[in-house]
């Protein structure tokens, strides 16, 4: 199958960019008629990786063999000349233009005056019958299929540039099971022609039904290369997860208390889901309880918190706080029942950076009173001095600017912004992500102690062991289901949850 | 592979392969194509009520009045249609006639070589595209400040020049651009006229139209309105076609100069101030649609048109005070516009 030269050969790559080491002595080697899979955690340097081949980032180190000769591309354009393609998660392509267009677009077939439609039309269909699409009409508007025809379209662009290397990045996100199986059959015909192809993707199910080999990146270091036949999926996870669990575990407070299971739960949701984003799920939060979610990335963490919060409207399901039943349909409804959200994505959607570290504390309360009750100066100072003693947070100067505070003590103010409105209900989306250890053991030991004071938390978090030590139970997902909850006791591991994911059957 | 072609992953149904569609089908009118055809009809419908409610509308010395007097808005039109077609704006188009109007003007009265004038008028726009197009693709200036500031230093230097009327001497062989020639002898003085300024702006409206639609250049265009992000990781050349964009605009902005200063005959600072929001009125009006991707330069054709038998009819009906005039345009702007929202709200829905 593999050829044994390889097309691409990237050695000793490293990037820096100021302050981080994005990828440190990679090395990566692609081979014609190949399915080869990236795997990593989200900021693992995958994307980096690719950028750095497709010569979007520089390299500060190591070296790019392209078809034997060394290379380096100054863009997606020049890479494309040289026969490498990319494809993203976001279709990139021009909805306002046809299909025929778009897959023809910058290698138009022209004749004596200009652009030759009909050829032009025809070898867009040609392109197309390659990837078994021959009954898309080229003359048709690209906005008139669905968005894995679109991914498949954009595919065939790099068969009219006769792409030696493809290069897949998260295809298959927005994909149902049905369209993955479509892209999967466009990439075997295309890998028995010879073509060389990088996937990334989340799934692990996808990745051990498409991929011949995998290379593993964690932390912008290579972890290795392995035969994706030779390497189990818990082998798989523990190489992207790390096994260095031990540098957190003195941190946080594993409670080892256990809820009153027969006490009805505070908050109950049965059948919750959205269409296109989880799954419907039961779900409940006991008062004083932390319900952990666990799942790697894409599984539909977030998504499901998101749902509770009223962020996104759930499509089915019943929602029951305190016994009555209640529609949570919008954020400004979560609020009003007590339930508050913090994002994970603490740059766009959390922190507002040109404002002061008072201003961005009690944006949340000021919402909920409505602008024409403003809170005054003295009570404003009140919460400030409140939320910065008790959650700690250096300097605690509230007329600084947040985004001159460190990402834990953003962390922090965000978590007190949301405490401020005295919720019931407290969603933490990945609240100690990309921040340093002390912090990180500081807002572990305050969902603790909100716990023990009765408030219901749902904790989200990529980081496993987390989970294990500060959740009493703990919703595992996979793919945009709930594949088990475990209630947590001594014998609980984050080993136990990577089994948990790796053996669960595959996708229906 | 044959499990692909046979259950093709198509559309929500899962329906077979849609039926390539019949000619008849192929004749309904696209979403895209609305807004333009509806400029076809509101032109089509003018005429026939100017034609019921004062008559001597559909005569050849009105149809020849109309382009003559409109030949360098159709100019100006054509040129903002590739920069809306990508998403930018160019305001600078009119003061740039201005500087080019009066730097041609002094010059011919200065003996200089007739054509030297005419190539410097245009490249004269040409200069100040470029330099708007710098700006923009290699400052960061968006495009509105950047013709914006272009558009100033047009009219400064404008002024510095002459705030005075400039009379281009009678005999002057660029007058002669404007030379009216009798295709169609009619009755009494309804002939049928064209002037060689006519035939450049159709020459431009073709030459626009061919690239557009039949060469890479256009194409790219199309795409970075789509969206300049795909257009730029398709690998396109984006920065060259943005710069090129501005420079067309600004090159056909000195050839209206021409046009307009062998029609009239003078130059003036203040000659063409507000022509640059008549030009993208045109466009708009002509089914273009301001955020970019979509659009027609014929349709750019029909809305200078639509604007200048507005003129027209409101010059002919009388009762209707000549400061109206903005008032009515705005007004069928405005419509256009509604229009496209509702185009792109129904797109966005299929």
């Amino acid at each position: 199958m593999a050829a044994t030269e390889p097309i691409v050969e990237m050695s000793d790559i490293s990037i820096e960019f100021p302050g981080v080491k994005a990828l440190q002595h990679v090395d990566f080697r692609l081979f014609p008629g190949e399915v080869h899979t990236l795997m990593g955690e989200n900021g693992a340097g995958k994307s980096t990786l690719i950028k750095a081949l497709t010569g979007v980032y520089k390299i500060d180190g190591g070296s790019i063999r392209v078809a034997g000769a060394p290379r380096s591309f100054s863009g997606t354009a020049d890479a494309q000349s040289a026969g490498i393609s990319t494809v993203y998660q976001e279709v990139n392509l021009c909805d306002n233009l046809t299909i025929g267009e778009n897959v023809m677009l910058g290698h138009e077939v022209r004749g004596h005056f200009g652009i030759n439609w009909a050829k032009t039309h025809s070898a867009a269909h040609d392109a197309l019958v390659g990837l078994g699409l021959g009954h898309l009409d080229t003359k048709q508007p690209l906005s008139s299929i669905s968005l894995a025809l679109q991914q498949l379209v954009a595919i065939s662009r790099a068969m009219v540039t006769k792409s030696k290397v493809l290069i897949l990045d998260e295809p298959t996100s927005s994909l149902d099971a049905n369209e993955v199986e479509g892209l999967f059959a466009v990439m075997r015909r295309l890998r028995d022609q010879g073509v060389a192809i990088l996937f990334v993707s989340h799934f692990l199910d996808q990745v051990y039904a498409i991929s011949d080999r995998l290379t593993v990146l964690r932390n912008g270091e290579f972890v290795g290369e392995y035969r994706t036949s030779e390497l189990d999926r818990s082998q798989l996870i523990s190489k992207m997860i790390g096994k260095d669990f031990g540098a957190l575990a003195a941190l946080g407070s594993n409670r080892g208390r256990t809820v009153d299971a027969d006490e009805p739960a505070f908050y109950s949701a049965t059948d919750l889901g959205r269409k296109g984003s989880i799954d419907p799920v039961d779900i409940q939060v006991h008062r004083g309880e932390v319900v952990g979610l666990a799942g790697l990335l894409g599984s539909g963490r977030t998504e499901l918190g998101r749902l509770m919060y009223g962020a996104d409207r759930p499509d089915t399901g019943e929602v029951t706080i305190g016994g009555t039943t209640v529609e949570v349909h919008s954020p400004t409804a979560g609020l009003a029942k007590k339930i508050a959200f913090s994002t994970e994505n603490r740059r766009d959607e959390g922190i507002i950076g040109d404002l002061t570290v008072r201003e961005n504390l009690i944006v949340a309360v000021q919402a909920r009173r409505g602008w024409a009750r403003p809170l005054s100066r003295r009570e404003q100072n009140e919460l400030c001095e409140k939320y910065l003693v008790s959650l700690n947070v250096r300097p605690a100067d509230p007329e600084l600017p947040i985004k001159n505070l460190s990402g834990g003590n953003q962390q922090k103010v965000l978590l007190g912004r949301w405490l401020a409105t005295q919720p019931e209900l407290i969603i933490l989306d990945e609240p100690t992500r990309g921040i340093d250890i002390g912090a990180k053991a500081e807002i572990q030991e305050a969902i603790a102690t909100l716990a023990e004071e009765g408030m219901s938390v749902v904790f989200i978090s990529s980081e496993l062991e987390e989970v294990v030590r500060l959740s009493e139970r703990i919703v595992v997902l996979k793919d945009h289901r709930k594949i088990g909850e475990i209630v947590n006791g001594p014998e609980i591991t984050a080993e136990t949850i990577v089994d948990l994911i790796a053996t669960e059957g595959t996708t229906p | 592979m044959s499990t692909l072609i046979e259950r093709p992953l198509s559309g929500p149904s899962g329906s077979p392969a849609p039926a390539r569609p019949t000619p008849l089908s192929r004749l309904k009118p696209k979403l895209e194509t609305l807004p333009t055809l509806a400029a076809v009809v509101i032109f089509i419908g003018m005429i026939v009520y100017g034609e019921i409610a004062y008559g001597r509308i559909v005569q050849f010395s009105t149809v020849s009045n109309l382009l003559i007097n409109n030949s360098y808005l159709i100019i100006l039109a054509v040129g903002l249609t590739f920069v809306i077609l990508t998403g930018g704006v160019d305001l600078s188009v009119g003061a740039v006639i201005a500087i080019s109007s009066l730097v041609g003007v002094m010059l011919a009265n200065q003996g200089w070589n007739p054509i030297a004038v005419v190539v410097l008028m245009i490249l004269i726009g040409s200069a100040f595209g470029l330099a708007s197009g710098i700006l923009i693709q290699f400052f960061n200036v968006q495009p509105f400040i950047a013709t914006l500031a272009m558009m100033f230093l047009a009219r400064g230097l404008a002024a510095m020049l002459s705030t005075t009327p400039e009379r281009l001497a009678d005999d002057s062989p660029i007058r002669s651009l404007s030379t009216e020639w009798k295709v169609i002898d009619g009755p009494k003085i309804n002939d049928l006229v064209i002037t060689p300024t006519v035939l450049i702006a159709a020459v431009v409206v073709i030459v626009a139209f061919v690239v557009l639609h039949r060469t890479r250049l256009g194409r790219t265009v199309y795409a970075i309105g789509g969206s300049e992000q795909s257009a730029l990781l398709m690998g396109l050349p984006v920065v060259r076609t943005k710069l090129l964009i501005y420079v067309i605009s600004g090159t056909l902005a000195g050839l209206a100069a021409v046009v307009y200063t062998s029609k009239l005959g003078i130059a003036q600072n203040i000659t063409g101030v507000g022509w640059e929001l008549d030009a993208i009125a045109a466009v708009i009006i002509g089914g273009t649609l301001l955020t970019g991707g979509a659009g027609f330069v014929l349709g750019s054709v029909v809305g200078a048109l639509v604007l200048g038998l507005m003129n027209v009819l409101i010059t002919r009906d009388g009762s209707i005070p000549p400061e109206a005039t903005t008032i009515i345009t705005g007004g069928i702007l405005l419509v256009f516009v509604l229009l496209q929202r509702l185009v792109v709200s129904r797109k966005r829905k299929t």
